[in-house]
């Protein structure tokens, strides 16, 4: 077994270890669905009636994408949480003493968690359906919207990786890995048009890129000119791979049980 | 450096921040032999342990394991290791056998001989009847056999086993003592660390006593009950009344004060090594008291961890 092969052997043993037990914990999925299911109804009845965006007749296309967006960022937050379990558990400790490879026990992680993201995407997209969500352009422009989204959320995976192996807690993690995301993912173009954002927090919101990824999906869902923003998403999203991937790993090859 | 050795360290050193965790840990333990490697919290047994596991990089210093250098050949020196660290290492969403079977082929042993040695562990461990339950409803002392099953699934030379029954309740670390003298009775290396004196003169044929990051003692638990030189005396008399003569005769033999534990049993320090028993009895008996039991208690390890360190081995819950 050359290094590329034993590395996609153990990422699969490790994928398979998390998703083995999906299935075991069905309760944690089933609030996991919950959750973004609740935002798409809350925000849909409460501010529906509010809030018009120019360029959509229905503020329920411009906001449902937006939630899709949202919610498979936030399932990210599992991989902190996760690693997090596994080195106060000690169970970093044992398979950095295998002879196994380093990066492979993310990868499983971080592909276990996408899998598990894409279970929770699939009911919410029959939920938003249910509540009159159309995808306005072709089949193949709504897979490539959600092809994005869930790039984007395994990018993040792996920025929630290394703040797994940073804390010093499963608590810790559980808070570190989800307070940056409320600013991320409010501050952005998911919910209100930034242009009714004062100046500053507009240009904020313009450069984040959950907004460039939320756009390119938004537009995709709709039939709508997708312009620079999918190319864009797909750079942020290879590019946060790549750079996280090596920190993290690093991180990984270092962490021990305290 | 002799191959013979499975575990060697010379000058290890490691610092983390501020504190020195290892100041220059020298360690040489043959291979087929039980150490035990005894200490207080922070004396730096976890990190001596975390060094030969390939968990951390010494600051200074070499460690090999079977002639290879942790450092050096990482990789090679997990091939040949097991780990069973100090907290039990499970996945506790799997059951035992999804374990043992997962942790099996992370060694690339292929699914069906991982199967078949998951079998063979389970039995020899004694959780075949649990085998196929999640391991979150199990006792502490059934996740402590499974970590350790974990730890030799790929048959490894040398095992490391960082305070093994920490946290277990009486009961089962007995069952574990029984299983660490079964291993050592195949002959796999074992380099157990303990805070428990009782554990390491039980289990281990030599012990490396560790404080504050250095080696200040090694030597059989014989040997190193013998150097603290002194053992307790105990004295039970045939009749109360007699008690105050009794004590007369004994002050003068003893090296210290004559205690009274009840009526009619008396303890004091003596010198090891004397042929006290004898001179006890002719002088009682002399003396016309009617001797019922005379006893030596050679020290305990506490006592000789005292009388190392000036200090008693604390017992608080295990950090670093």
């Amino acid at each position: 077994m050359n290094r590329l092969q034993a590395t996609l052997h153990d990422s699969f043993v490790e994928a398979e270890r998390h998703l083995r037990v999906i299935p075991r914990n069905i309760e944690l999925l089933i609030f996991a669905t919950i959750q973004p299911i609740m935002f798409l109804a809350l925000f849909a009845y409460v501010f529906g009636g509010s809030i018009s965006i120019p360029g959509f007749d229905n503020y329920d296309q411009f906001l449902m994408p937006g939630i899709f967006s949202q919610s498979l960022v936030f399932g990210s937050a599992f991989t902190s949480i996760g690693l997090a379990e596994d080195l106060s558990k000690g169970l970093v400790d044992r398979l950095r003493s295998l002879p196994m490879s380093r990066s492979a026990v993310i990868i499983g992680r971080t592909v276990s968690d996408l899998v598990r993201n894409l279970l929770t995407f699939g009911v919410m997209l029959v939920a938003a359906f249910l509540l009159g969500f159309r995808f306005g352009g072709s089949v193949t422009d709504a897979v490539l919207a959600t092809g994005l989204l869930v790039l984007f959320s395994y990018a993040l995976s792996w920025v929630q990786a290394l703040i797994g192996l940073a804390v010093s807690s499963v608590e810790a993690a559980n808070s570190a890995g989800f307070i940056w995301m409320f600013p991320l993912t409010f501050v952005s173009s998911a919910f209100v048009d930034p242009s009714t954002m004062p100046g500053w927090l507009e240009a904020v919101a313009n450069a984040n890129p959950f907004t460039v990824v939320t756009n390119a999906a938004r537009s995709l869902y709709n039939g709508l000119p997708v312009g620079n923003d999918a190319w864009l998403s797909l750079a942020w999203s290879v590019g946060l791979v790549v750079v996280f991937s090596m920190i993290a790993t690093r991180k990984f090859s270092r962490s021990t049980s305290s | 450096m002799t191959k013979d050795h499975a575990v060697q360290m010379q000058g290890v050193v490691k610092r983390f921040g501020d504190t020195l965790a290892l100041d220059g840990v020298d360690l040489a333990v043959p291979a087929g032999a039980v150490y035990g490697l005894l200490g207080p919290n922070g004396a730096g047994k976890t990190t001596s342990v975390k060094v030969l596991t390939t968990l951390i990089r010494p600051d200074a210093g070499t460690a090999i394991i079977d002639g290879i250098d942790v450092v050096e050949n990482p990789n090679d020196v997990r091939r040949r290791i097991g780990l069973t660290g100090q907290y039990a290492a499970v996945d506790e969403r799997l059951t035992a056998r999804e374990n043992l079977v997962y942790i099996g082929r992370l060694f690339h042993l292929g699914t069906a001989k991982a199967r078949l040695r998951a079998g063979e562990l389970l039995d020899r461990f004694d959780l075949a009847d649990s085998a196929d339950r999640v391991v979150k409803g199990f006792s502490g002392g059934m996740r402590r056999r499974l970590d350790i099953a974990m730890s030799l699934i790929a048959n490894p030379s040398v095992l490391f086993l960082d305070e093994p029954t920490t946290g277990l309740d009486p009961r089962s670390r007995l069952g574990m003592w029984d299983v660490i003298e079964d291993l050592a009775a195949d002959g796999t290396t074992v380099l157990l660390t303990t805070q428990y004196l009782e554990e390491a003169d039980r289990l281990a044929e030599q012990i490396v006593v560790i404080d504050q990051g250095r080696v200040i003692a090694e030597g059989t638990p014989d040997e190193l009950k013998s150097r603290t030189g002194g053992a307790l005396l105990q004295v039970s008399i045939a009749r109360a009344e007699n008690r105050e003569l009794a004590m007369s005769v004994l002050t003068p033999l003893c090296t210290g004060r004559v205690e009274v534990r009840d009526d009619r049993t008396f303890e004091a320090p003596i010198t090891a090594g004397d042929r006290v028993v004898p001179t006890v009895i002719r002088a009682l008996d002399d003396a016309g008291v009617d001797v019922l039991d005379v006893v030596v208690r050679r020290p305990s390890l506490d006592d000789v961890f005292l009388a190392l360190t000036g200090h008693v081995a604390s017992a608080e819950e295990a950090t670093s």
